[in-house]
């Protein structure tokens, strides 16, 4: 293992290594249990009761309860003046959302998948993401644009990119990426309280997921901070980082290296813009190893952005290269046996954390 | 030239829409058709003042605006039955010749200014000074504008000062923008005026939002959109005006139909008989209006006004004017247009030489007034010109709420750097 060696770049020095400990926040004893739906419907509902200028809107969100029965219940509890259903125009009602939200309301934009915020994205970075820089100060945007992110089963290309390295690259907005019901309450209250527009991106196979909640987190003034990640799992070995669906793959990946006598740490990322940088590299610092892991697609993703930022603040610790897993660099096919191919699965997960710990001959030294 | 011969006649067909008793030559209130322009006063090439007008008061009275939605309401009002002449006052005229005369002129300067090099941009609104400052003048400081990017006119209207727009044409330290948008770009929370986006016709459904926020609050005040022919066929027209229909929103959608977007002639832009139409394809009452004839537009946007804010409802109000500008100073028109056709819009439909024509026969103005507002102008550009630009702390504000850890420690990076070295670092840059 290489020692550690100060280095000095530009009068930036090195950020100390915070104890881990103190960011376990452990699952407490509470046993109660509760889907990602039901967090994000909770979330949503006590937000709206806390502040009358938050309100919903989006295709279905009303009479339907929502195309994935997020917002079951609220248009009985708040009426359609604060659930709106909106014709089929997501640059219609992104552009609504974003004046109400110049006017001082506190729009929730709910996008039936983010695949069809494509056609609203104008709205999204050069409205909400630049008018706060561009008005000087003048007028601020407090949107939050929400809904499934990523792949799903068996819905093809059109229904399955993931877009968190393209909203992540724009500065104004925040991007954030629950995995747990306790990420989606917390960064859900967090987004709607954030005077800044925020992109929140959930994902459908998630929504069904129970995890346990603990009693703080189920408290209406529950919040979590905005560019915190979580270490969902301590390790010394090798650093995986993961957000949204692929960090449950992640521990299992962990699981697995462990009877292999490989002890994984995984990040949760939570949030994307703001990357937690100091977090991830406090990680790479202790293990010398890095793996990120994510769904989209591998060219200027997310994990590109983590290297980066790994290469320039810790590169004297590295004792592998650093690896990407991500999607396959192809529009999803629809085909089962295709998806499961074009998708990060476990096992890949696994063979690349080997191949960082040398098991095997990693990939950058094999070409 | 062929393509050339196709412009001019698709331009002129737009011309002779003022000429001639045409299909869409005609004012069309309600479900009455008036010839725009009274053949029978032939001398149709020299500028009118109100006299002409006169004959045809029936045009400016608002009598009716009727929707056709099949099926749904068609209802129709009146409005009063007001005489202009009692519409608008001597104090309200003469401020709104000022304005129109103080816009035409800063335009003017600007305009010089960007070809000398002293800014990088600008845009005029000649031709359509009638549209900005009636628009203002008709209504209320509480009205939010949500601007296109040539109704500057507004801005003045409501008090945004020559130093203010010197200072965000030429981004120095007093902008209230701080630098940030180019020229034409302006912004003022204060007087109620949305920061102008360049992407055209965004600002249509996000005024269906702010008009629904309105509602949701109760207010006595509507959204005023601005778009142009061009701007029309952008998917987010569609969305913004179906959208305000639907929610019922207090919207006055204002189409500034100038007969150009860039090169494009309102003949390539859309086969629709105008604007109008459209909005009443939404289910939105409309009404098309002689923009170069201040005091129509003047009556038909207060009587839009009020039919936003006590029936709650959108409303779209086509204007017709001709762009006598370039459309901005990256454009040479003269290129796609033939000059005798500026010039006679230029000089023959005029519509500041208009307003004067009837100020100046009520006795309001004069020639004195008109040598002082020019020179202010020109002080106002001088002293822009001569001050500092913005300090290098408003690179790193306000793209969000709260500065962020990583432009916090770029800033610091910067600083430190420029501490190191201060002999490279730019004088004109203040810390």
């Amino acid at each position: 293992m290489l020692g550690v060696v100060r280095q000095k770049m530009l009068g930036q020095s090195l950020p100390k290594i915070r104890p881990v400990v103190s960011v376990l926040r452990s699952y407490s004893s509470a046993a109660k249990q509760m889907t990602v739906r039901d967090a994000l419907n909770s979330a949503l509902d006590e937000e709206m009761s806390a502040d009358p200028k938050v309100f919903l809107m989006g295709e279905e969100v009303g009479e339907y309860q929502g195309a994935y029965k997020i917002s079951k219940g609220l248009l009985e509890k708040y009426g359609p003046e604060r659930v709106r259903d909106t014709p089929i125009t997501e640059a219609g009602f992104a552009g609504i959302g974003v004046g109400a939200a110049y006017y001082g309301l506190k729009p929730v934009v709910e996008f039936m998948t983010f695949n069809f915020s494509m056609q609203a994205i104008d709205h999204i970075i050069n409205s909400a993401a630049k008018s706060n820089y561009m008005s000087a100060g003048q007028m601020s945007v407090p949107i939050v644009f929400r809904g499934p992110n990523g792949a799903a089963a068996g819905v093809g290309a059109q229904h399955s990119q993931c877009y968190a390295a393209w909203y992540a690259s724009c500065p104004g907005l925040k991007v954030l990426t629950p995995y747990s019901s306790e990420d989606a309450r917390g960064l859900l209250k967090a987004a709607i309280r954030d005077p800044d527009p925020v992109v929140f991106l959930e994902n459908e196979l998630l929504y069904g997921e129970s995890f346990p909640v603990s009693d703080e987190v189920l408290d209406s003034s529950f919040c979590l901070p905005i560019g915190k990640a979580k270490i969902e799992r301590v390790g010394r070995d090798v650093t995986i980082t993961a957000f949204s669906r692929m960090v449950g793959h992640a521990l299992k990946a962990a699981e697995i290296l462990e009877k292999d006598g490989i002890d994984a740490e995984v990040i949760n990322l939570r949030s994307i813009r703001p990357l937690d940088r100091s977090t991830i590299n406090a990680s790479v610092r202790k293990t010398n190893r890095l793996i990120t892991v994510e769904e989209g697609f591998p060219q200027h993703g997310v994990g590109a952005e983590i290297c980066a930022s790994v290469v320039e603040e810790s590169f004297a610790y590295l004792d592998a290269p650093v690896e990407r897993i991500a999607g396959a660099d192809i529009p999803m096919p629809y085909a089962a046996n295709l998806e499961r191919i074009a998708v990060p699965q476990v096992e890949d997960i696994v063979r690349a954390a080997k191949r960082a710990c040398y098991r095997s001959v990693p990939l950058a030294a094999a070409a | 030239m062929a393509s050339w011969g196709r412009r001019s006649t698709a331009v002129a067909h737009h011309m002779r829409a003022f000429f001639t008793a045409n299909k869409t030559a005609q004012i069309r209130i309600g479900t009455r058709r008036y010839p725009f322009f009274n053949p029978a006063v032939s001398s149709a090439l020299v500028p009118r003042p109100w006299p002409s007008i006169i004959n045809m008061t029936s045009l400016f009275l608002v009598n009716r605006f009727t929707s056709s939605v099949a099926g749904s309401q068609a209802g129709s009002r009146h409005a009063d039955d007001d005489n202009d002449d009692n519409l608008v006052k001597k104090e309200l005229a003469v401020k709104m010749y000022s304005d129109m005369v103080t816009l035409q002129i800063m335009d003017t300067f600007f305009y010089e200014a960007q070809r000398q090099g002293r800014i990088s941009f600008y845009m005029t609104s000649s031709g359509e000074e009638a549209i900005n400052i009636s628009s203002a003048a008709a209504l209320g400081k509480d009205d939010i504008i949500m601007p296109q990017y040539r109704e500057h006119g507004i801005l003045l209207w409501r008090g945004f000062s020559l130093q203010e727009f010197a200072n965000q044409c030429f981004g120095n330290k007093d902008d209230v923008g701080k630098g940030r948008q180019m020229p034409i770009h302006y912004g003022s929370s204060k007087h109620n005026f949305i920061t102008v986006s360049s992407p055209i016709a965004t600002q249509l459904p996000q005024a269906a939002g702010v008009a629904y926020s309105l509602k949701m609050d109760k207010k006595d005040a509507c959204v005023v959109a601005f778009i142009g022919d061009g701007g029309t066929s952008q998917g987010d027209f569609h969305a913004g005006l179906n959208f305000a229909a639907v929610m019922e929103a207090p919207v006055i959608f204002v189409c500034r139909n100038n007969g150009w977007a860039i090169s494009t002639p309102i003949s390539e832009q859309f086969r629709s008989d105008g604007v109008a139409v459209k909005g009443q394809a939404y289910g939105i009452p409309s009404i098309r209006v002689d923009g170069t004839d201040a005091l129509a537009v003047y009556s038909a946007i207060r009587a839009a006004r009020n039919m936003a804010v006590n029936e709650q409802r959108p409303v779209l109000v086509e204007t017709l004017a001709y762009r006598v500008g370039h459309h901005s100073t990256s454009d040479d028109s003269t290129k796609y247009r033939s000059l005798d056709e500026i010039e006679q819009w230029k000089t023959d439909r005029d519509p500041v030489n208009r307003f004067r024509k009837w100020v100046e026969l009520n006795g309001w103005w004069s020639e004195r007034e008109e040598t002082e507002l020019r020179s202010n102008l020109m002080r106002a550009i001088q002293v822009a010109e001569g001050r500092r630009k913005p300090p290098l702390t408003e690179l790193f504000t306000d793209v969000y709420d709260l500065p962020p850890s990583n432009l916090v420690e770029q800033e610091k990076q910067l600083r430190e750097t420029i501490n190191k070295y201060p002999i490279d670092f730019p004088s004109d840059v203040s810390l």
